[in-house]
């Protein structure tokens, strides 16, 4: 178990930046997830921590030591492969014991801790046979053994759940969590799958790019978005352009077109100046629909129903407010809202947050809508 | 009942064109060969159809024949070793290179089958002959003063085989290191191997279905052969197949030229059906798929 490190670590492929100067700490013993798109150099982060990828610049630690010149076969992580990545000439019972052997543990005590793995994983017995008479669900659990048998320092997770079916892969969520946490190994889980992150981290790295957007507990990231990547990345949101009107130390007043004056709580809006253009985020679950007339303590605006995607136990309203286009997302009793219908939205201030707005050279996502 | 074995009847409708051909193509040749092998050679390109054993008498008695089949497995068991020992490399070269055009590097590999291989197999007189590259290079350095005897000896014949065989043996190597998961030898580095250990534990032995596949068919491509001895060889080196060309065109003795081809015929077919078995040689089909 090891606290990681990185110290402005960069890598290039070419003409290509895959990582720009990514400083990040990794708690020991938590489970931090980096997110983002493909492409945005999580899963390349991942690699360089391995050791299978070089840094171009910038310093790793593990725990407190750098591990730049370090081999591979010296780490000592536990490395868990999106496509499971088990020998399949050995048995299962080999592959487990695969790390073991070239830690010279002795044979008899590699079968008891291979033995332990796989009641760990909830695979017990299954020492003889291959990983193909395996189903993958059973395949990632023995990569999980595999790669928890070693007691690594730390463990490193490359989209592991993305091969497995949606029933299963929210199985293996709650799984997963609760093997790391009975471990308690520092983990490092990449993923594109905002809910799997939201479900599974203690932190959230949220990177596009090359670049690190944000870093924070789930709900701080979800809630507070730093960007206006995050905001779109994670959730569903709305972004309404607004101009800051007033502010001080405690709150900070925002006009819009949709919903006229707003005040937030200086927290949700950290980032913002004194005055200027700013961009309004609005979670869509958060917009309320109503046919009354707005609750107090609340923003209004009316507005039209587009369109309704309607999933049972919510529905998903594409709205008209005004000249700008926003989704809400509520739960339903009864009917939905068909379309057409003229509805008041509402939303409460202290649950948007304000940014802003995206520089032109578009380092915090696509603007516009 | 009658419907169920019309069903069991139709694998066989299925296949019906393909035994057609290849009892039509193969086993009706095979068949004239075997009945050919017990007329009765009277003289020069003049047989006598009969029933008799003098053909396979001879076969079974003479050393001579014996030592053919003995030369014949030695030299295919040499070149086919070599041949893995030098394929395996640049198979695994192509099959691990970042280079994107790994295209032109099979394409380089296939070339050389547009051209005859006889016109190959000769283009070493011009290498390794008296008067070859290799010589005149050696002899305008001052390396040597008298040109190197390279040629029709037994070492010209491997290189001549191994010239012509070896895009077999790194075609089969290369298609089952293809195969190979690329997450497998980082999995087992990250469990603590070093680079060559990793090759041991991993890829070696996901790789051995296709070098086994191309070992059997060096061996055999090799076994069968007479043009390379011919025309590289000096005159001990001579493999079965040119005791069948020695009977069949300047002997003109078609009843013992058939009996040495089914005799090879029967051997090889030994060789491959004891190797598939020991080897599960599934890989076969997709070397050539």
């Amino acid at each position: 178990m090891a606290r990681v490190e990185l110290q402005s670590v960069t890598k290039s492929f070419g003409q290509i930046t895959a990582v720009k100067k990514a400083d990040v700490v990794f708690e020991e013993g938590s489970f931090t997830t980096l997110l983002g798109p493909s492409g945005c150099g999580k899963t390349t982060i991942l690699r360089m921590i391995a050791g299978l990828e070089a840094p171009s610049a910038g310093d790793i630690l593990i725990g407190g030591r750098r591990i730049n010149d370090l081999p591979i076969h010296k780490r000592n992580l536990g490395l868990v492969f999106q496509n499971y990545a088990l020998f399949p000439h050995k048995t299962i019972g080999q592959n487990i014991a695969f790390g073991l052997k070239y830690r010279g543990v002795p044979k008899a005590e590699a079968r008891d801790k291979v033995r332990q793995a796989l009641e760990i994983v909830r695979l017990p017995g299954v020492e003889d046979r291959y990983p193909t008479q395996l189903s993958g669900g059973q395949q990632q659990r023995i990569a999980l053994a595999r790669a928890i048998v070693i007691e690594p320092d730390v463990l490193l997770l490359d989209e592991p759940l993305s091969a497995l079916d949606a029933n299963l892969r929210e199985e293996m969520r709650v799984e997963l969590k609760s093997i790391q946490h009975r471990i308690g190994v520092t983990s490092i889980f990449v993923t594109h799958d905002q809910s799997e992150a939201l479900a599974m981290s203690d932190r959230i790295v949220v990177m596009s790019a090359g670049e690190v957007q944000q870093e924070g507990a789930p709900e701080e990231v979800y809630n507070t978005p730093a960007t206006e990547f995050v905001a779109r990345f994670l959730g569903a949101a709305n972004l309404f352009d607004a101009r800051v009107t007033a502010a001080d130390d405690r709150l900070v007043e925002l006009e819009t077109a949709a919903f006229g004056r707003l005040t937030l709580p200086r927290d949700r809006a950290a980032r913002l100046g004194d005055a200027g253009p700013a961009r309004l985020v609005v979670r869509a679950e958060k917009l309320a629909l109503s046919e009354a007339a707005a609750p107090p303590g609340t923003v209004s605006a009316a507005a039209t129903v587009a369109a309704v995607d309607y999933q049972g136990q919510l529905a998903r309203y594409f709205l008209q407010i005004g000249d700008s286009q926003a989704q809400a997302i509520q739960m339903i009793d009864g009917r939905p809202y068909p379309e057409g219908a003229e509805v008041t939205v509402s939303l409460r201030p202290e649950d948007c947050t304000a940014l802003p707005p995206a520089s032109p050279d578009g380092e915090s996502g696509p603007t516009g809508r | 009942m009658a419907q169920a074995r019309e069903q069991d009847l139709r694998p066989w409708y299925l296949l019906s064109p393909a035994l057609a051909a290849i009892a039509l193509l193969v086993v009706v040749p095979m068949s004239f060969i075997l009945v050919y092998s017990f007329y009765e050679n009277i003289d020069l390109g003049l047989d006598r159809p009969a029933f008799q054993f003098g053909n396979w008498h001879e076969l079974l008695t003479d050393s001579y024949y014996h030592v053919a089949i003995w030369k014949t497995l030695r030299l295919s068991v040499i070149v086919t070793v070599l041949a893995a020992l030098m394929g395996y490399v640049p198979a695994y070269f192509i099959a691990f290179t970042r280079f994107h055009h790994k295209w032109l590097l099979l394409l380089l590999l296939i070339i050389p089958f547009w051209i005859s291989f006889i016109i190959r197999t000769l283009s070493w007189i011009h290498i390794m002959g008296n008067e070859g590259v290799i010589n005149a290079l050696l002899l305008w350095l001052g390396v040597i003063d008298q040109p190197l005897h390279m040629m029709y000896n037994e070492f010209a014949v491997v290189v001549g085989f191994i010239h012509v065989f070896l895009p077999y043996m790194i075609l089969n190597v290369y298609v089952s290191l293809e195969g190979i998961d690329r997450n497998l030898e980082p999995a087992a580095r990250t469990l603590g191997c070093t680079p060559w250990q990793a090759f041991l534990e991993v890829t070696l032995p996901l790789s051995l279905p296709g070098l086994a596949a191309g070992c059997l068919l060096v061996f055999v491509l090799t076994a069968g052969s007479y043009v390379t001895p011919l025309i590289l060889g000096g005159p001990d080196d001579f493999l079965f197949g040119n005791l069948i060309y020695d009977a069949v065109m300047s002997e003109l003795n078609w009843p013992m030229g058939a009996t040495l081809s089914f005799t090879l015929l029967v051997l090889l077919g030994l060789v491959v059906v004891v190797y598939s078995r020991f080897m599960r040689l599934n890989q076969l089909t997709k070397a050539f798929g």
